[in-house]
């Protein structure tokens, strides 16, 4: 049945298609047969006019250019993108002929010649149009500028079967019957998006595809997959698979994580090949990511840009300057100084069965070179990461340091996100080893995350450490490898993988270390735990106090009091959550207790923002106390902090006071436009309401696998967008309006939230209040939800008070709001449970207001 | 300008009287009855076209704002005066060489009853517009904005739900159905709307008079609010705060008010009664969906800004009586 066809243009009304674009095109194939391919080409009727790049687009199987069409629509004028339908595919010609992977390179080339396509060239391919296009561009290396890769593979990864669909598509009797005789291989694919694909959209795939004859090629698609490594076209893909390891331009690699075909482990194989590339992982996004994912198209065309720039790797000169910068001492230095000058002192202690297990410098310095040794033995390799799921404690600190110590990078996550955000987060980071508590171990054997090198329980670490004994200790990493790959908090969309190197953590270190003035004679309460594993690096003693590490709230007066004594703290860190627990039972602690608590001279609030009064409360009971509220978030921290003394003196404001950014911190604002966006260049002027920039030395390198995330943070170069909005006052001080997402945007400009609901929590009848937008951007109403202690008169139905309550908190907000609503409670986030789930708010609101229709 | 003001005795009229005066404008007002509003009266019906020839003989400007305004009625009686009237003072301000025309319309001639949310001035639909009041507005205002052109400027303002001293179109209902207790909310009240104090109303209507030939206004429809939406439990109870009576309190569930609408219009229409039914579906609906509007665009293009406040716009209701 194998028959041939001449090419044919596409049949008109497919949507998102311009006819326009069409254009057939006649080349001569390697065998010097005249052959017809149809293409996709937004200079169709104008070839000849000089443009900027051309964006060279290579569709996969069983798809067509058809694929590329957003892309088409999207690009600017001086940017010319062609989109090919390959010989047998698409509309281009039915050949009637077997064309291997090595022909369809040529075929390529005969196409691309008679095109007459000249440099700069950017290919963009998907699935098996990867590494038809990666060999064409071997083939002339020196017109290309960049590559962008779509869910494809050119290698398969050692160890690791052919995922199951291809190798059931592949078995000779299934694959005619699957690919050729029936649509099942089309629609299949298709069903490979993770989004419902409109009906017009998915017949438009497979329109060139109506009958079996002109689907032959799909299935000799599938069959010169080389599975095997006597197969004919194994030995060319294994040229490109190697040749791509010469490419010196710039890679984006583009990646739907939910593609049961091209799964991460063959991304994790083209970055090894092509250390240079940048990835963006879309959550949710799986074999068509370009149907999936709706910001592909336009943070492809965002990166095309940048490569045009010759700025694909933004912020390299200031990378290199960094890295000049010499000054800093590696993370253990500290461990090592004080396990030489002091041995015997405690470093570490933690509550174990009623009793302390105490843990000191010499102790600690040892199991950690000894780790660091054993874990190299067991094939944790420089550069590798390792996944630790292990409660804050004395096993975490060695593990950590003794990652450190090899240059292997830390990926730590939170308990708090539960076990689907620890999946989705490993599975985004996807770390080499693991070192894990029973439960974590579970996690790793239920095959819900890979782990393709070491998995070792907390149980085994001392038979690691005795390994380690008689291994040498491998070379220490430099400044610029990672370290850390930590996740925001997931309050705000998915917990997004920030990596850190060694330099940016050693800053943050060495900014704690002189702000703070934490020297030898320091020790430090760590009752927001996971700060126990900065002590070793600041060469100070740590303490856990006994807690429920999981309920901050459980922590007592007592056991802080307690805990202080076992290293005779100074400085506490601790939650939001950890104050009120320890405030809620002061009543009951001793005058021993108290004594005890005087010796604390620093103490912190650290997660989230903290409240006034439970600052005024660790004030009183802290008699010697300093009591301080970082600002910062994941992606660096500290930037500011304040004390309370400062915040009293400060009153009321736009916000909360989070107080000046610290040394060596600059801040800065992006205003806010009347519809939300903060697209402003950074100023520094007191009063500008806008989106809070932070620069500094100790920020994050970037986000893991999220390219397009982090081009967005750091769109201004060497500063971190928080996605905070406030406002700098004349002193420099910072306020903190709410997030940007949040900004009220009303006909007369952006409101931020936070200093309303301040304003109504004044009242002493407002238990909580949360603002939020009603109506379209750009002209949404102010109004205030609010949890609320009044009389059933002053109520109007359930949800509305009454005019004279409505006019006492419109006076008191000063803002015109247009309605005040009722709320037994608010909705509020799982892992702080403090941030007010704003989206569920809003959404009630607007539902509520908009009465019936 | 010499304006010609059709319809000058109602709220609205009276104070467009007043507003253009004011500023200047020789305003002659045409209505069936005396406006006693202190501009040139000319006593005459719009949809006789002589004695809308007549008044605008010499006219530089005209202000529609004459119509049959009801829940209930015929339609012929609706098609008459709001479609065959526009039509007539249309012809005769073309014929008279009129250079302006501001028609005042209404936000319900784009109303399919769907809650309006910052919603933009859609396009009227007179096929989707609900009941036969919106349904005649609706064609008068495509009449209209269709009739603009190099000789004429046109421009419809839709000012929504007017209100202020004097007003017995909104206010005087309310405060006579609060004062007998029998003034309801349906669900709470908790639905957002749009109000316009009345100078607000006028003072648009005159911008729209003046910049009634810019590209941005000419052949478009604006509407025309406070920009200060509240729930309808805010407003009415500032209604009847203003008027010294009781706030409403009782809240019915939407289904039963629409019930008790339903029963109402059948028990009228059977009785054969031609006054208003005391709760009609339509004023159920009106009273429990949002309607309030993206004003933007109005205040860009009319350059022009509501300068009475609700706050101080209920002081003066307050004042008043």
């Amino acid at each position: 049945m194998v028959t041939s066809a001449p090419a044919s243009l596409p049949p008109s009304g497919l949507p998102g298609l311009d006819p326009a674009w069409s254009r057939l095109v006649t080349a001569r194939d390697a065998d010097d047969v005249p052959r017809t391919w149809h293409v996709l080409d937004t200079h169709a009727s104008s070839p000849a006019e000089a443009v900027r790049a051309t964006v060279l687009c290579v569709h996969g199987n069983p798809t067509w250019s058809y694929l590329w069409r957003r892309l088409l629509a999207e690009a600017p004028p001086d940017l010319r993108v062609v989109a090919v339908d390959h010989l047998d595919m698409g509309w281009s010609e039915r050949t009637g002929t077997v064309r291997p992977l090595a022909r369809r390179v040529e075929d390529l080339r005969s196409l691309t010649d008679a095109l007459g396509l000249a440099g700069p060239i950017i290919v963009v391919a998907h699935d098996w149009g990867g590494p038809i296009s990666l060999g064409w561009i071997l083939q002339r290396p020196d017109d290309v500028i960049g590559v962008c890769l779509l869910n494809t593979a050119v290698h398969q990864p050692p160890a690791s079967a052919a995922p199951a669909v291809i190798r059931a598509a592949r078995w000779a009797p299934l694959r005619r019957a699957v690919t050729v005789d029936t649509t099942a291989f089309i629609r299949g694919t298709r069903a490979l998006s993770g989004r419902r694909m409109p009906r017009e959209v998915a017949a438009a795939y497979r329109a060139p595809y109506g009958d079996a004859a002109r689907r032959w090629a799909v299935g000799e698609f599938v069959a010169d997959i080389p599975l095997e490594p006597d197969h004919a076209s194994a030995d060319t893909l294994t040229a490109i698979a190697e040749g791509i390891r010469g490419l010196r331009v710039p890679v984006l690699l583009l990646w739907g994580p939910g593609d049961p075909v091209f799964s991460d482990r063959y991304l994790h194989d083209l970055e090894h090949r092509l250390p240079q590339a940048q990835v963006h992982r879309y959550l949710g996004a799986r074999h068509l990511v370009i149907e999936d994912a709706p910001a592909l198209v336009p943070d492809l065309l965002t990166w095309v840009q940048d490569v045009l720039a010759g700025d694909a790797e933004r912020g390299g000169a200031e990378r290199a300057a960094a890295r000049a910068d010499k000054s800093s001492e590696p993370l253990w230095s500290s461990l090592e100084e004080r396990a030489r000058r002091a041995p015997d002192a405690v470093a570490l202690a933690e509550p174990q069965a009623g009793d302390w297990r105490q843990v000191t410098w010499g102790q600690m310095d040892r199991v950690v070179r000894d780790l660091a040794a054993g874990l190299a033995g067991r094939g944790v390799r420089r550069g590798d990461r390792v996944s630790v799921l292990i409660t804050p404690g004395a096993d975490l600190v060695a593990v950590v340091y003794a990652c450190w110590r090899i240059g292997a990078s830390v990926v730590v996550t939170d308990s708090g996100l539960g076990r689907r955000g620890i999946v989705r987060a490993l599975r985004s980071a996807a770390p080499e080893h693991l070192v894990a508590i029973p439960r974590g171990m579970v996690l790793a054997r239920s095959r819900a995350v890979r782990i393709p090198g070491a998995c070792i329980a907390t149980s085994e670490l001392a038979t690691v450490a005795a390994e380690g004994r008689a291994l040498r200790m491998p070379e220490p990493p430099t400044p610029d490898d990672e370290a850390l790959v930590a996740f925001t908090s997931g309050s705000t969309g998915p917990a997004k993988g920030v990596v850190y190197t060694h330099r940016q953590v050693q800053s943050t270190r060495d900014l704690l270390r002189e702000h703070y003035g934490l020297g030898e004679s320091d020790a430090l309460v760590a009752a927001f735990a996971p700060w126990a594993v900065l002590g070793p690096a600041l060469g100070i003693a740590s303490v856990i106090p006994e807690m429920d590490l999981l309920r901050p709230d459980t922590l007592t007066a007592h056991a802080v009091a307690e805990a202080v004594q076992q290293v005779g703290a100074t400085v506490m860190w601790a939650s939001p959550a950890a104050f009120r627990g320890i405030l809620g039972s002061a009543a009951q602690a001793t005058d021993a207790d108290v004594q005890a608590l005087a010796g604390l001279r620093l103490v912190m609030g650290a997660g989230a923002p903290v409240d006034a009064s439970l600052l005024h409360g660790m004030a009183r009971l802290c008699a010697n106390a300093e009591v301080r509220t970082p600002y910062g978030m994941t992606e660096v921290l500290p930037v500011c902090d304040v004390t309370v003394a400062g915040i009293d003196a400060a009153g009321p404001g736009p916000g909360v006071l989070v107080g000046n950014p610290l040394p060596g911190v600059e801040v800065a604002i992006s205003a806010v436009d009347d519809d939300g966006v903060a697209s402003a260049p950074l100023t520094t002027s007191p009063g500008v309401l806008g989106e809070v920039a932070v620069r500094a030395r100790h920020r994050k390198e970037r986000y893991d696998r999220l390219w397009a995330t982090e081009r967005a943070s750091s769109r201004d170069r060497g500063w971190h967008r928080t996605g905070d909005v406030g406002q700098l006052d004349e002193l420099g001080r910072l306020w903190i309006g709410g997030r940007l997402a949040h900004v009220v945007t009303t006909a007369d400009g952006p409101v931020a939230p936070v200093a309303i609901e301040q304003a109504a929590q004044r009242l002493p009848w407002i238990r909580q209040a949360a603002c939020v937008g009603v109506g379209p951007r750009g002209t949404q109403v102010p109004v205030l939800v609010c949890v609320a202690d009044i009389a059933d008169d002053a109520r109007v139905g359930q949800q509305l008070v009454d005019l004279d309550l409505l006019d006492e908190l419109r006076g008191t907000c000063g803002v015109e709001l247009a309605a005040v609503l009722l709320r037994s409670d608010l909705p509020v986030d799982i892992r702080h449970r403090s941030k007010i789930d704003r989206s569920a708010v809003s959404a009630w609101a607007e539902t509520m207001l908009a009465g019936r229709g | 300008m010499r304006v010609l003001v059709t319809g000058g005795r109602g709220l609205l009229g009276s104070a467009v009287v007043r507003e253009l005066a004011s500023r200047g404008h020789e305003v002659t007002a045409l209505q069936r009855n005396p406006s006693l509003s202190g501009a040139v009266d000319r006593c005459g019906d719009i949809t006789d076209p002589a004695a809308v020839a007549g008044a605008m003989q010499g006219q530089q400007a005209v202000v529609h704002m004459a119509a049959k305004v009801a829940v209930v009625g015929a339609w012929e009686q609706f098609e008459h005066v709001n479609v065959t009237g526009t039509r007539i003072v249309l012809d005769a301000a073309r014929a008279a060489g009129v250079r302006r025309f501001v028609h005042v319309s209404s936000p319900s001639v784009a109303h399919a009853g769907h809650a309006l949310v910052g919603a933009p001035a859609g396009a009227a639909d007179p096929d989707r517009a609900r009941g036969p009041y919106a349904r005649s507005k609706a064609m008068a205002e495509l009449l209209v904005l269709a009739a603009d052109g190099p000789d004429l400027a046109v421009t419809a303002l839709r000012p929504h739900l007017v209100w202020g001293p004097g007003d017995t179109q909104l206010v005087d209902p309310i405060v006579e159905r609060a004062r007998a207790g029998r003034l309801v909310l349906i669900d709470s009240g908790s639905a957002l709307i749009d109000t316009t104090y009345i100078d607000n109303a006028a003072s648009a209507v005159a911008a729209a008079l003046d910049r009634c030939d810019h590209p941005d206004v000419r052949g478009r429809a604006f509407v025309v609010s406070n920009g200060e939406p509240r729930t309808v439990a805010e407003v009415l109870s500032r209604i009847t705060r203003a008027a010294g009576v009781p706030p409403p309190r009782r809240s019915i569930p939407f289904p039963v008010a629409m019930a008790a609408g339903a029963v109402a219009e059948r028990a009228w229409e059977v009785a054969g009664r031609q006054e208003v039914p005391p709760l009609t579906r339509f004023l159920v609906e009106q009273l429990s969906t949002a309607h309030w509007f993206d004003q933007r665009q109005t205040r860009r293009a009319l350059d022009w800004r509501p300068h009475v406040s609700l706050a101080e716009g209920f002081a003066r209701l307050a004042a008043q009586s």
